[in-house]
């Protein structure tokens, strides 16, 4: 059941955007990002859709990945819409008691779950595309104007590297000791909240002393091969920006453009 | 009858994603009670897969598991029972300890199956006696135990739970040569004294050879064949081929054979050879 999450991971491929330079994807993630939080109308939320379907047509991702991606967040949404449609004011559509549903409640509720959608599909595919060593080398990149104010950009990428990398390894870890646990009878799907919570202790005992475990080994094995920070490191994979690179980025600028074309026409 | 058997039993890890994988295909087994089987195969050919189908860890993607006749999947069937009955030691089990002292630690599954205090107590004691931990040891903190005692106390706390079939991955992974054989005799004692069912998954050949009396031998997904260790150990030339081996003193056998010395070929453990190497000799 935890390998259902797939937030944050990586499917390898040899699709453009898989070969795309990891620094565009980002630029090109936060501009997407930026088309659905410009849009103020449902309409104007089509362009950063449409972008987001160019996208995965192009990285031959399937589609039950992109719904898979949303299943996490659907509480989310159904608790926000809930919210939204019963208590914002507007022109009333239907009225039971003090309860009432407004035309503009509904119009803003489906602008919300759209967005909110898209968002979470559309950024699932920086990472589904990216493989996390490219990410963090991008991140890296993109932040080393930073390091003229003495911010430890190449420190920060290092943590996130690891911290990704070690994220399958917890996961496979927490599914070895669940099954563990329950092959002793654990009971971890019935009872109240406490009991719950109580049936957490024997799984996140065994996964802390493991993980602290592992720190320690991964710290002495890095100094054992003189690491000692980002001063003269050089590169396995260098990044390199392509022509199709500008050509991706030009186009997610074009769908910014439309985006507020659109906003400001309508 | 047997205790342990499947019916066209099939796996499929990450079912429609680009990561799909059959790990354990069309696998029929019957295992009769009281046999201690070795399963043996190589890396990736399904054994661990297979055994977590045994106690209901996993759901077959299709196919059916059978525990002392019944089937684990039917409706009706509660599958922590079936976990008190088929007790599974993972590799590395030492990883699953969490509780602050080993008796408590132990004391987790039997606990968990509702028995009253002084049965739960009984068990522990039991179960730490045949693994082999003193008595004072009980009471410490599990984790300034070494490798080898953590192991020993995981092992109990299945134990504990005094399972019909118990089932160990590779139980002496990692262990010295002492150890190794300090934890298979106990894990023999448990089957003799508990008339129970053992499956056992180990790479080493020798104590596959010493300890078991069936051999399960797994190659991509697939039963390659279940037989007694002379039978199975009788086709060098097969398990060779799929990466696997006979024991050493088989291996020296067969070349002893070859250079034209008259001894049988079934011999796979080193006190056998050494009786037939003595027979031998006082014959010639």
């Amino acid at each position: 059941m935890l390998k259902d999450i797939t937030i944050g991971q990586f499917f390898p491929g040899n699709s453009v955007l898989h070969r795309m330079d990891a620094r565009f994807k980002i630029i090109i993630t936060a501009l997407f990002i930026a088309m659905l939080f410009s849009a103020n109308t449902i309409i104007g939320l089509l362009p950063g859709i449409l972008f987001m379907a160019l996208c995965y047509a192009l990285s031959k991702i399937p589609f039950r990945l992109m719904l898979k991606s949303l299943k996490p967040i659907i509480p989310i949404i159904l608790f926000t819409s809930l919210l939204n449609i019963f208590f914002l004011d507007g022109v009333v559509l239907l009225r039971v008691g003090f309860v009432r549903i407004t035309y503009d409640g509904i119009l803003f509720t489906v602008m919300m779950i759209l967005r909110i959608a898209a968002l979470i599909a559309g950024s699932s595919l920086l990472t589904y595309t990216s493989s996390p060593i490219s990410l963090t080398d991008a991140v890296e990149s993109l932040l080393s104007p930073l390091k003229k104010l003495r911010f430890p950009v190449h420190e920060l990428s290092m943590m996130m590297s690891i911290a990704l990398r070690f994220i399958p390894t917890l996961i496979e870890e927490t599914d070895k000791i669940m099954s563990a646990q329950k092959a002793r009878g654990a009971d971890m799907e019935s009872g109240g909240l406490l009991h719950r919570a109580k049936a957490l202790v024997p799984i996140l005992i065994p996964l802390f002393v493991s993980a602290f475990s592992r720190a320690m080994e991964l710290a002495l094995a890095m100094e054992c091969r003189c690491y000692q920070g980002g001063e003269g490191r050089t590169r396995l994979k260098v990044l390199h920006s392509k022509g199709a690179d500008y050509i991706g980025l030009t186009i997610a600028m074009l769908f910014l453009d439309a985006t507020v074309l659109v906003d400001l026409l309508l | 009858m047997s205790i342990v058997q499947t019916e066209n039993l099939t796996y499929t890890y990450s079912l429609g994603t680009p990561f799909e994988k059959t790990a354990v295909k069309d696998v029929n087994i019957a295992i009769d009670e009281g046999e201690l089987c070795g399963i043996i195969g190589h890396t990736g050919s399904g054994k661990s897969t297979l055994i977590q189908h045994l106690n209901g860890l996993v759901k077959p993607t299709s196919g059916s598991v059978f525990i002392d006749g019944q089937n684990i999947w039917d409706k009706g069937v509660k599958i922590r029972d079936i976990r008190f009955k088929v007790g599974l030691v993972f590799q590395y089990p030492e990883y699953q300890i969490f509780e602050d002292t080993v008796f408590k630690d132990i004391a987790f599954g039997p606990k968990n199956m509702g028995l009253s205090e002084d049965e739960v107590s009984r068990r522990v004691k039991d179960s730490a006696e045949i693994v082999g931990l003193r008595p004072e040891t009980l009471g410490k903190s599990p984790f300034e135990l070494s490798g080898g005692q953590k192991r020993r106390v995981a092992i109990a706390g299945v134990m504990a739970m005094e399972p019909k079939v118990l089932i160990l991955d590779e139980p002496v992974a990692g262990l010295d040569p002492k150890g190794r054989e300090k934890i298979l005799a106990q894990i023999k004692r448990y089957r003799d004294e508990k008339n129970a069912t053992v499956l056992l998954i180990s790479h080493s050949m020798e104590d596959v050879a010493r300890f078991t009396t069936k051999i399960l031998v797994m190659e991509n997904g697939g039963v390659f064949c279940y037989d007694t260790p002379p039978k199975v150990f009788g086709r060098a030339a097969e398990l060779a081929s799929m990466g696997l081996s006979v024991p050493q003193i088989t291996r020296v056998i067969n070349r002893l054979k070859s250079a034209g010395i008259d001894i049988p070929g079934d011999i796979y453990t080193v006190e056998y050879a050494v009786k037939k190497i003595n027979e031998y000799l006082a014959r010639k």
